[in-house]
């Protein structure tokens, strides 16, 4: 904790107000803090974009792909391994499942 | 013979309210969310009819209570609107939790405030109680003596709260003030827009380009900072309102300071006063110099900030000083205003003028001229060490 | 307080317009060129409650703010107030008195306890039927007030209060008229005896 207080900002250096910036949570890793993590199976994945739907931390990566959005796979930098993604995949999909984190 | 100040003024008769509305409608901000209360309906009603004659093109808001009228107020502030509201006492109060909120994100609301007592028992007349529970939000507080100085401190506060990005509400003495009707000077609408100018904020939430996130929370880490910040712009704002004061002198010719002298510079014996009263004991100061007592007076015009350094220097040399306090701190000590000037004088190392606090016309008791006469006799008898001072407050005109 | 300043009091009944009169005074002596304050009576306001309301008038700027308890002027609306009513409260020995009343200042004065130099009559409501059509006797008063007060310009009264009621009443021209007619008459036919 001690490191992290030195680099805080003082009072005239932090925006006014409390304003914070769009897009600053990409900055705040939380991807240490899962003790399961989500596999994704590449074969399996239809691309219904539930898991993306549902990650309440946008850690579903994606991208624009010739048919449409596609799923990449899993950002570990943020994802908390809540589990939510391998709950909604479609019961006939599971292109997510979860497994313990390996330490 | 009743003459302009300003060239291009015109003079006419409203009250406290009427002109606080003609000054809005001058004003014309993007966004006006209120809810109505005596004796403030009136400001918010004359406006929604200016709105409903297109006569602004405002957008009023008619909102289901006060704590609403904030909410909304301080909403379309942060999405980059000027945006202004008016209220009085119990909605004053309901308001509190977002009178906190529009300080702590340093939106530059304006608001018309009706000053009256607060409940229970329930009164609708004139005292400073709601106001004085509010002294400590974060909100610039500028008070006027009559209606002359309501309509100035309006145009004033929008240029005010927006470069100092704090709000602020003006205020007048209910019923006292915002129902008499009396001489005011108004300036042409071009000359009131011009002097505001255009509200540009640095930052809106309606800005789609630089999009950000306001009001998240902020624990241990950075609220302190944040409330460090929003203290020191109720510091920093002494010189924008030293500076607007000065610009409004230079243009419609009226000078406004943080406080009135009248008389003072000479005097041994002074009251200090906030709002309509201040108007009669001018009358009384008059009477009592004819006589040849030095009395002389202090009128509090902004109470947030308050310029302790200020109020010090004026107040330096007199013998025996009298604060009047529209409002009850019932705190078992003294009542706001005076617990204000007596930190200020003893920080600025002034220990020689004798207090006294006194609290009085609460709920809209009257105070004459006799009361006035009374408080300057009692000055008298103190500086001259016939009476001793007393250690608790005062009080004027309540059957004990 | 300043040695030139006047100070009336108006007393009525909720509704007859004891507030709009004082307004109206106000508006009408500011265009002559004085500083004038204008104010009602606070409180819960019933229809035929008695009622005050009051003015201020002066040369010079108006800074004070208490109520008005030493009036120079008194004017009552409605003459069935005096029995319950205790309109003279305060006007010492120079006070005026001004009713609208059919009755002669001196039996007013007998009523009131005071000098019949302090009192004048105008029977108001006679008035404002013959000119307005109705009995509203706060428009006729005004001429009257005008009047006893002594130094205020009636013409300069009379073309503001036209002024006015041009703008209430663009459509109905005829109530213009009626009412400045009543201020005129009251003018003219209050009197001291």
């Amino acid at each position: 904790m001690k490191k992290d207080e030195n680099k805080k900002l003082s009072a005239s250096e932090v925006a006014s107000a409390g304003l914070v910036e769009a897009g600053t949570a990409q900055e705040f890793i939380t991807g240490s803090w899962r003790s399961e993590r989500p596999l994704w199976n590449k074969d399996k994945c239809i691309h219904c974009l539930t898991c993306w739907i549902y990650c309440p931390d946008s850690a579903i990566s994606v991208e624009q792909g010739p048919k449409g959005t596609i799923v990449t796979g899993v950002d570990y930098n943020h994802c908390k391994g809540c589990g939510i993604c391998a709950k909604e995949c479609p019961d006939k999909i599971k292109a997510l499942t979860m497994e313990t984190e390996r330490k | 013979m009743i003459k302009t100040v300003y060239s291009k003024g015109k003079l006419v008769a409203k009250t406290g309210n009427e002109v606080m509305a003609e000054a809005m409608r001058q004003i014309e901000p993007d966004v006006v969310a209120a809810y109505p209360i005596t004796p403030a309906t009136e400001i918010v009603q004359i406006f929604s009819q200016f709105v409903a004659d297109g006569k602004v093109k405002t957008e009023f808001v008619a909102v289901e209570s006060e704590h609403s009228a904030m909410s909304a107020t301080l909403a379309a502030c942060a999405a980059g609107a000027r945006a202004m509201t008016g209220t009085s006492s119990q909605g004053l109060c309901l308001m509190w939790e977002m009178l906190n909120i529009a300080a702590g994100l340093r939106l530059p609301v304006v608001m018309a405030e009706v000053n009256r007592a607060i409940s229970a028992p329930i009164n609708i007349h004139g005292d400073q109680s709601d106001t004085m529970g509010a002294r400590d939000t974060g909100w610039i507080q500028i008070y006027s003596e009559n209606s002359q100085e309501a309509y100035d401190n309006m145009i004033q506060a929008i240029r005010i709260a927006e470069q100092a990005k704090l709000p602020a509400m003006v205020t007048t003495d209910g019923f006292i003030i915002s129902h008499c009707m009396e001489v005011a000077e108004v300036y042409p609408d071009e000359d009131v827009k011009k002097f505001i100018g255009e509200y540009k904020p640095e930052r809106f939430l309606l800005d789609i380009k630089r999009p950000y996130t306001l009001g998240s929370i902020e624990l241990q880490d950075y609220y302190f900072e944040h409330r460090w910040q929003l203290a020191q712009a109720m510091r920093d704002s002494t010189k924008v309102i030293a500076e607007v004061g000065a610009d409004f002198k230079k243009t419609f010719g009226r000078e406004y300071d943080f406080f009135e002298k009248y008389k003072l510079d000479d005097a041994e014996l002074a009251i200090v006063v906030i709002g309509s009263t201040a108007g009669t004991a001018k009358v009384v100061v008059d009477q009592l110099r004819e006589k040849g007592i030095k009395a002389g007076l202090l009128k509090v015009r902004v109470f947030r900030p308050f310029n302790g350094e200020q109020i010090a220097k004026d107040l330096a040399n007199i013998k025996a000083i009298a604060v009047l306090d529209k409002a009850d701190s019932c705190s078992g000590t003294f009542a706001p205003l005076f617990t204000d000037v007596a930190s200020a004088l003893y920080a600025n190392g002034i220990t020689t003028p004798k207090l006294v606090n006194y609290v009085y016309g609460l709920g809209g008791r009257e105070i004459g001229i006799k009361d006035l006469t009374d408080i300057y006799a009692a000055l008298g008898e103190i500086a001259s060490g016939k009476r001793a001072v007393s250690k608790n407050v005062e009080y004027c005109g309540v059957r004990i | 307080m300043a040695a030139e300043m006047i100070e009336v009091r108006w007393h009525g009944r909720g509704g007859q317009g004891a507030k709009t009169a004082a307004l109206l005074f106000a508006q009408a002596v500011m265009a002559t060129g004085k500083y004038i304050q204008a104010f009602p009576e606070y409180g819960p306001e019933r229809m035929g409650a008695p009622v005050q309301s009051f003015n201020r008038v002066s040369g010079e700027p108006i800074t004070i703010h208490c109520g008005v308890t030493n009036p120079n002027f008194v004017v009552i609306l409605d003459p069935t107030l005096i029995d319950t009513v205790d309109v003279v409260e305060g006007i010492g020995a120079n006070g005026k008195v001004i009713v609208n009343t059919s009755f002669s200042a001196a039996d007013i004065a007998a009523k009131l306890g005071i000098a019949k130099e302090q009192v004048y009559v105008v029977n108001a409501s006679k008035i404002a039927t013959e000119t307005i059509g109705r009995n509203i006797p706060n428009t006729p008063m005004l001429g009257a007030l005008v009047k006893v007060i002594g130094d205020l310009d009636i013409k300069g009264v009379l073309d503001d209060t036209k002024k006015k009621l041009s703008v209430k009443f663009a459509k109905k021209p005829e109530v213009i008229d009626g009412n400045l007619t009543s201020i005129e008459r009251a003018y003219n036919e209050v009197k001291n005896v």
